[in-house]
């Protein structure tokens, strides 16, 4: 009962990067034996296309339950995302490095220093339903999620597809993706973001 | 039964993006910042070790456990949709501070505001298949 104790305790807390870098790739190899490849931005078409997209647009008209597997893996990571936060909860919130702190500070996010205050994964001062209601919220959560959906699709991938599947594949072509989410990313960081939480 | 083992994978996919911190806000910020190794260190050791597994699993002709050749197509060098495409994803990357995966695993966490980004996320995907043949790719 001690060892499975001591286990607990270790898996709550923050896992070391190269440990979280060794499962996700043991991730993409268990997707590849049982015959399917890590990319989870495909759910947003699937999803269209269970909502009946296909007969109005032709892209969304293939048979959704091809992917029946990857809808399955996403109820898996909601599952996996409750019990890593009530099950499994870690001691403190994310702590990030003091730069990004003040920069964040700079443009009036707070960054959560006790758990009372938050665990460190979404700003709850932007991210909730109250917040849908002024203008930078909407532009962060509706016109952010519309970006990721649109861009995802057009890129053929996202960080699942390019940055793991695709590079670690040797994909060139996944590379060049993966430069163009850090151009967008270094545009929004450092000169959108500001703004857009001025609004 | 087929699929109990998708849902048992994405579990383990819950556990490692929320105790890798890879779905924080707060750490993709320090990640355009380049403030911190973290989210490099997790990428780019999964992409290591994906490369090394990959090279094996080639070299030694493993197929899937349905004895199908592994799904390893190469990806097709369309320039101009790579990059436009993948700059759209970057501003919404930096904007919600999650890529799919994490959005999935943020719901789970509790923050049920997340399904208006994901429902975003799915309008906005619903786009691209209404514009697709007037972008460049």
């Amino acid at each position: 009962m001690e060892f499975l104790r001591d286990v607990i305790s270790i898996v709550s807390q923050p896992w070391h990067w190269a440990v979280s870098g060794a499962v996700i790739a043991g991730i993409m190899f268990l997707l590849l034996w049982f015959g399917e490849r890590f990319g989870v931005s495909r759910s947003f078409e699937t999803l269209c296309s269970i909502a009946g997209a296909g007969r109005k647009v032709s892209y969304f008209n293939f048979d959704w339950r091809r992917y029946n597997w990857l809808l399955t893996f996403i109820g898996g990571s909601v599952a996996g995302g409750f019990i890593a936060v009530y099950l499994l909860p870690a001691d403190e919130p994310v702590r990030i490095a003091q730069a990004t702190v003040e920069a964040l500070q700079k443009i009036g996010v707070k960054t959560p220093e006790t758990k009372a205050e938050g665990l460190g994964f979404l700003p709850g001062e932007l991210f909730n339903f109250a917040s849908l209601a002024t203008l930078k919220g909407l532009i962060l959560m509706v016109g952010g999620g519309f970006l990721i959906g649109f861009g995802s699709r057009w890129a053929g991938g996202c960080t699942s597809g390019h940055g793991i599947s695709g590079l670690a594949n040797l994909q060139l072509p996944s590379l060049v993706a993966v430069i163009g989410f850090f151009i967008g990313g270094l545009l929004m960081t450092h000169l959108l973001l500001p703004l857009i939480l001025k609004l | 039964m087929k699929l109990l083992k998708f849902f048992a994978v994405g579990i383990l996919f819950g556990l490692v993006m929320t105790k890798s911190e890879a779905i924080s806000w707060f750490r993709i910020q320090e990640m355009f910042h380049f403030d911190s190794f973290h989210m490099f260190g997790i990428i780019g050791s999964a992409v290591v070790f994906g490369a090394i597994g990959i090279y094996l699993l080639k070299k030694k002709g493993v197929r899937s456990m349905m004895g199908k050749p592994l799904q390893l197509d190469p990806k097709k060098m369309e320039i101009k949709r790579l990059l436009l495409g993948g700059t759209v994803f970057g501003l919404g990357w930096a904007m919600t501070g999650a890529c799919p995966g994490p959005l999935y695993v943020l719901l789970g966490q509790g923050a049920g505001v997340i399904l208006v980004v994901i429902a975003s996320a799915i309008f906005g995907a619903y786009m691209y298949g209404v514009f697709k043949a007037r972008l460049p790719h």
